[in-house]
């Protein structure tokens, strides 16, 4: 069973982000589970959500408390919750910065930067992050493919939204198979 | 990808159980958003905007006693009936939940269980319908998404039955199920259409026929009345293992009767647990079974009618009990599965220790370590023959 904890603030669409995540799962064919750390929804306030991957049927209804990937949405997390709590030691994390990943050699397992932003803003024209940093998961882990997470976006958002998304998702998979 | 997995699709817990609903074909729902059971009213009420429902009547009240009103009289007429609500608004329901019952409605409603006030606690126990225990429904727990939707249909046909008569709550954990995303297997109309008869009561409200429901009882004949409800109980007991089975012919799924089983058949340590426990606590018994602990799972489907033979059956072999409950009776500090299985034993030849903890209460997680404790602590206890009164088993002592 793999582990995904993401974290973002309340309107940045974490809770979204899970759920795209289990669709894909389940559309590569294992089966998935996603929820929310269930807090009171508040804009820009930390919120927490959580999927569970694994080719068995997945009965766990905890919360995920050793991530074998943490997902942060938003850097600023960083001073105020700890993200990295309970990650695995041979798990990773995905930031959203521009910073370098040296930047974080106080987080206790492998970092991968993406600058979500940035490209939210080049290709969405909006600082929607989501979908961007889903791509750089399937980028840097591929333990969903690409294909998937393009297919449970798509599903999700019609039209335009769709598509820009779409090749948002496909501009962080390429910068993180990249680097 | 499997055959049996290509029918399912990843969707929420909530959606599930509406799409379930929809499946029933209710004549009238009466909903009052509550968190976290506000999904479940929302998705009917779009499937009705789309014009889903068929001739169904969504109406929208002004509160929860409204709804279960609404749904009292509907029923009467011969209507088939669904509400859904959680926590404070179960409570304000209270009065009208005896009315159901009274008056042999089977009206069938899901309760997304949450914690009640005060302190304010939107999250997930089941205080909410343990305390509506005595109010006469008929109180079934689901263990998971794809559980509560099969329970759906299966509530309709055990309570619409002629000899039962009763309303049923379906229970659902509060956003742990209401909230979660996974797979699950729609229920589809054909299939339901084969399993569940159209609605058909013996008496209905008819200005053509009239008759009374609910009149005034003397003394001379009150108690009969509510012996029969006891009788309309015990029909609904008889019936919900050979339900289950129908549906299981149908739709190819089953997750026990009354109650199921997990690997409890050379199990010392009997856990009895209900809701949305079940899962992580199989999780944990492959674990600690791997290091020779002999644990066992009793899930408890049924709570009321509460299957007293078959639950004396499961635990005639057990070592220890655990019972394990998302409420609590205050002055008793015990929960009601506890104070139900400790009964359950007494007037039998058995002798073994029931053992309650109270956990998960008002949202606190379970994590699979505390139930590893438990059980840890169970063996202990059942190698050096002490006695473990009931306790909470995630309290923080700091803060009392």
């Amino acid at each position: 069973m793999k582990e995904i904890r993401i974290h973002g603030r309340g309107g940045q669409g974490s809770v979204t982000a899970a759920e795209l995540l289990a669709v894909a799962a389940f559309e590569d064919g294992q089966y998935s589970q996603a929820f929310p750390s269930f807090g009171v929804e508040r804009r820009g306030a930390p919120v927490v959500a959580f999927t569970r991957i694994d080719d068995e049927p997945i009965r766990m209804r905890s919360q995920v408390y050793n991530p074998d990937y943490v997902i942060v949405q938003d850097v600023t997390l960083m001073d105020v919750v700890d993200v990295a709590g309970g990650l695995k030691e041979d798990g990773m994390m995905i930031i959203n910065t521009e910073a370098s990943a040296e930047k974080f050699e106080e987080v206790p397992a492998r970092v991968m930067v993406v600058d979500a932003t940035r490209i939210a803003m080049e290709i969405i024209g909006r600082p929607i992050v989501n979908t961007v940093l889903l791509g750089a998961f399937a980028g840097a882990t591929h333990e969903i493919r690409l294909n998937s997470i393009r297919k449970a976006v798509g599903d999700r958002f019609s039209g335009t939204i769709g598509e820009k998304n779409i090749e948002a998702v496909e501009a962080a998979y390429n910068a993180m198979e990249e680097s | 990808m499997s055959e049996l997995k290509a029918e399912l699709k990843v969707v929420e817990g909530s959606y599930a159980v509406a799409h379930a609903v929809k499946t029933c074909h209710p004549d009238v729902i009466a909903a009052y958003p509550i968190t976290p059971q506000t999904h479940i009213a929302e998705n009917l009420s779009q499937f009705n905007a789309d014009g889903e429902l068929g001739n169904c009547e969504y109406i929208t009240v002004e509160s929860e006693f409204s709804a279960l009103s609404t749904l009292i009289g509907a029923s009467a007429t011969g209507a088939r009936t669904y509400a859904s609500t959680a926590s404070q608004g179960l409570a304000l329901m209270h009065e009208a939940l005896f009315n159901a019952a009274g008056m042999r409605l089977p009206i069938v409603m899901t309760v997304a269980n949450r914690a009640l006030s005060a302190p304010l606690s939107i999250w997930n126990d089941q205080q909410d319908s343990i305390a509506q225990r005595d109010v006469g429904w008929i109180q079934l727990y689901a263990e998971d998404p794809q559980e509560a939707a099969d329970m759906t249909p299966q509530a309709y046909k055990i309570s619409e039955d002629r000899d039962v008569m009763t309303p049923a709550m379906i229970c659902f954990d509060g956003f742990i199920l209401t909230h979660v995303y996974e797979p699950v297997a729609l229920l589809e109309e054909e299939l339901t259409d084969e399993f569940l008869p159209p609605f058909n009561p013996e008496h209905i409200l008819d200005p053509k026929n009239p008759e009374t429901f609910g009149a005034f009882a003397d003394p001379s004949i009150y108690t009969e009345f509510r012996y029969m409800q006891e009788l309309g109980m015990r029909e609904a007991l008889k019936k919900i293992d050979p339900v289950a089975e129908e549906f299981r012919e149908i739709y190819g799924r089953y997750y026990g009767g009354l109650l199921d089983e997990y690997r409890l058949d050379d199990a010392e340590i009997v856990l009895v647990a209900m809701g949305s426990i079940i899962g992580t606590i199989k999780d944990v018994i492959d674990e600690v079974r791997r290091d020779g602990i002999k644990a066992g799972l009793l899930k408890i489907r049924s709570f009321r009618p509460f299957p007293l033979d078959a639950v004396r059956k499961a635990l005639k072999n057990a070592g220890i009990i655990v019972t394990l409950d998302k409420n609590i009776s205050i002055g008793k500090c015990e929960g009601a599965l506890c104070t139900e299985i400790k009964a359950a034993l007494y007037n039998t030849r058995l002798d073994t220790p029931v053992v309650g903890y109270m956990l998960g209460h008002g949202g606190r997680d379970v994590p699979p370590e505390i139930i590893k404790k438990i059980i840890n602590k169970a063996t202990r206890s059942m190698k050096d023959g002490l006695t473990i009164e009931s306790s909470y088993a995630d309290l923080k002592e700091e803060f009392v």
